[in-house]
């Protein structure tokens, strides 16, 4: 559905040139569902704006749904929907006026776009917004709305843009319902960009992480995890000697560190155990614990995250880069 | 063209089976109509805006007309005797219908400002739409309007007098159209180049836009002005455009001043079609 080769776009600012891309290779398969991951300003949306033939490459190439984006631009849009980070109805409009003009910015036939306006209303639960005007609707209608306008056509091949920026969660999780049940309606291919880690994580099942205009990871998450990230044992155990600890855990566990317990002065040792499958280690170091006489009192596993595995890659969290 | 969204990407374009079915200048009129559509709707829905934009013509013709009278009641352009109201209608209606326009196609820009600033125009960017016919589209619902308004004016002034001479009025209505398409296409790449610094539209438009109303002789006759005055308005586009329609709505079509105008109308369209798709293709 997607190949790009050596994309690349430069910005020049002044008389300062700035990479934004950086010779990015990309296959994407029909039915995929692909995030791509970073922070702000990585090249994400420049990347999709090239796929989505909105911006053309500086150099590089990319045949998008069959056709170049640089020398067939109209006929890769045809085939593709883009939601893109800001609101696609005008704010004057009225719903049911920016589906059907959408509907003839695609050149369907008039009874083709009104029947598909009114199925695409009842599935993004806007059915009675029909005369509303887009700026009365709320951010969640907005948004399905937006999804509406993108599907118009009914593309193979569905962009998104930061698709649930600035929604509540309540809405994110409801959007995410609604563009997983259109995926499945219409078998869409779909690519995504997004800075909530959480969201690439329980969504995608390729997770293409990009940062300084480079693909410095591409992978499913969890593969992504138990390849970059470790997860963590957290136990606490009821002695303060560290040697006895150290020797009962089983060999190859992973990197064990000790602690005091807090307050200072308890008695006990607070273990810290990175290790991969944490879920499945639990058990036997608790167990190898007990044989060596060493009482555990209590014991924790936090999973690997995303944010774990772009941490090990760059030496920066995301988390903390999205909260900035 | 459901079964063709459902056939398999081709391997090249060539054989591909093509979901956009027009192409060239028929797939050009097409999405015209569709952007048009989409932009008159917002006159149609909300027609009150119309008759506002009425007011401010209105006002002119009421309020500087009557002063016009008064101060050249010795004649324009160095004529004799003394200037009735149906003189000065006369010669200041087709001026007050090319301030319109230019206030029109001028502003046009700003809605697609918010556009761009609210996400709406990249929405419309990400579809197959012709680029041009974006640009022709946006500014062709600025000249359906006008054509009303000018129509409006024309009627309202005859009873003080005026004279309304149908075809060549609606002749020079057409010139205004073609050159209000140039200015609207360059008021949409001031609008893109402006991109989230609102102030920078708004300040380049006004200091453009009265500096050229000015001099070209629309509200105040540049003949009483000094000579570098009319000088630089010879080099102002607007001059030729407020002297054909002088010329055309005093019924006279083979005048010289139409010939120049239709000339200045087809350059101002051509640079600023060509200026605007060149800012569209880099948009976004």
């Amino acid at each position: 559905m997607i190949r790009a080769r050596g994309l690349t776009k430069t910005f020049s600012r002044r008389k300062e040139t700035v990479e934004a891309v950086k010779g990015i290779d990309v296959d994407v398969t029909e039915g995929e569902l692909v995030a791509f991951l970073g922070p702000n300003g990585a090249g994400k949306s420049t990347t999709l704006r090239m796929l989505t033939s909105l911006l053309e490459p500086t150099s590089g190439e990319a045949t998008v749904a069959g056709y170049d984006v640089t020398t067939h631009p109209a006929q890769v849009r045809a085939r593709l929907g883009f939601i893109g980070q800001g609101n696609g109805g005008g704010f004057s409009y009225k719903v049911i006026d920016e589906l059907h003009n959408q509907g003839r910015f695609y050149g369907l036939a008039p009874a083709v776009y009104s029947e598909r306006a009114a199925d695409l209303m009842g599935a993004l639960e806007l059915t009675g917004l029909e005369k509303r005007s887009v700026q009365s609707l709320s951010g969640g209608q907005r948004r399905r709305l937006d999804v509406a306008l993108g599907l118009m056509n009914h593309p193979p091949l569905l962009f998104l843009d930061e698709p649930t920026t600035g929604l509540d969660p309540h809405s994110r999780a409801n959007l995410w319902e609604h563009i997983t049940a259109m995926r499945e309606r219409y078998g869409m291919t779909v690519v995504l960009t997004t800075h909530y880690l959480d969201e690439a994580d329980s969504m995608a099942e390729r997770v293409v992480v990009i940062d300084h205009g480079e693909i410095i990871a591409d992978a499913a998450p969890d593969v992504l995890k138990r390849r970059h990230a470790d997860d963590v044992l957290n136990l606490a155990v009821a002695t303060d000697d560290g040697a006895a600890v150290r020797a009962a855990l089983p060999d190859g566990l992973g990197e064990v560190e000790l602690t005091a317990l807090d307050p200072p002065g308890s008695d006990g040792l607070r273990v810290r155990v990175a290790t991969a499958r944490g879920a499945d280690a639990l058990p036997g170091a608790i167990e190898a614990l007990r044989l060596a006489g060493v009482a555990t009192t209590s014991a924790s596993v936090r999973q690997a995250s995303l944010d774990d595995v772009f941490l090990n890659l760059t030496g920066r969290s995301l988390r903390e880069e999205a909260a900035a | 063209m459901t079964e063709q969204t459902r056939t398999a990407p081709p391997a090249t374009a060539h054989e591909a089976p093509r979901i956009v079915t027009r192409t060239g200048l028929g797939k050009f009129f097409a999405d015209t109509g569709a952007v048009f559509t989409r932009e008159i709707l917002l006159v149609l829905r909300d027609p009150f805006t119309l008759i506002f934009s009425l007011l401010q013509p209105l006002i002119f013709l009421g309020l500087f007309g009557p002063l016009l009278t008064g101060t050249f009641g010795g004649g324009f352009g160095g004529g004799s005797g003394s200037v009735s109201t149906a003189d000065t209608l006369q010669w200041f209606v087709p001026g007050v219908i090319v301030m319109i326009s230019l206030f029109g196609t001028s502003m046009s820009g700003s809605n697609l400002l918010y556009e761009i600033m609210t996400g709406s125009y990249e929405r419309v960017l990400a579809t197959p739409l012709d680029r041009s016919a974006i640009l022709v589209g946006r500014a062709l619902k600025e000249f359906a309007p006008l054509l009303v308004q000018g129509l409006i004016i024309a009627l309202v002034c005859i009873p003080f007098g005026f004279t309304f001479h149908v075809l060549p009025a609606l002749l020079g209505l057409a010139l205004l159209g073609v050159f209000g398409i140039g200015v609207g296409a360059l008021s949409h790449s001031l609008a893109q180049a402006s991109k989230n610094r609102e102030w920078l539209f708004w300040g380049v438009q006004q200091s453009l836009l009265f500096p050229l109303l000015i001099l070209s002789g629309m509200m105040l006759p540049l003949e009483a002005g000094p000579s570098w005055m009319q000088a630089a308005a010879k080099f102002n586009p607007l001059t030729y455009m407020v002297d054909a329609e002088r010329a055309l709505f005093a019924g006279t079509v083979a005048d010289p001043a139409v010939l120049w105008g239709a000339i200045a109308a087809c350059v101002t369209c051509v640079v600023g079609v060509a200026v605007g798709i060149r800012s569209t293709r880099r948009a976004v």
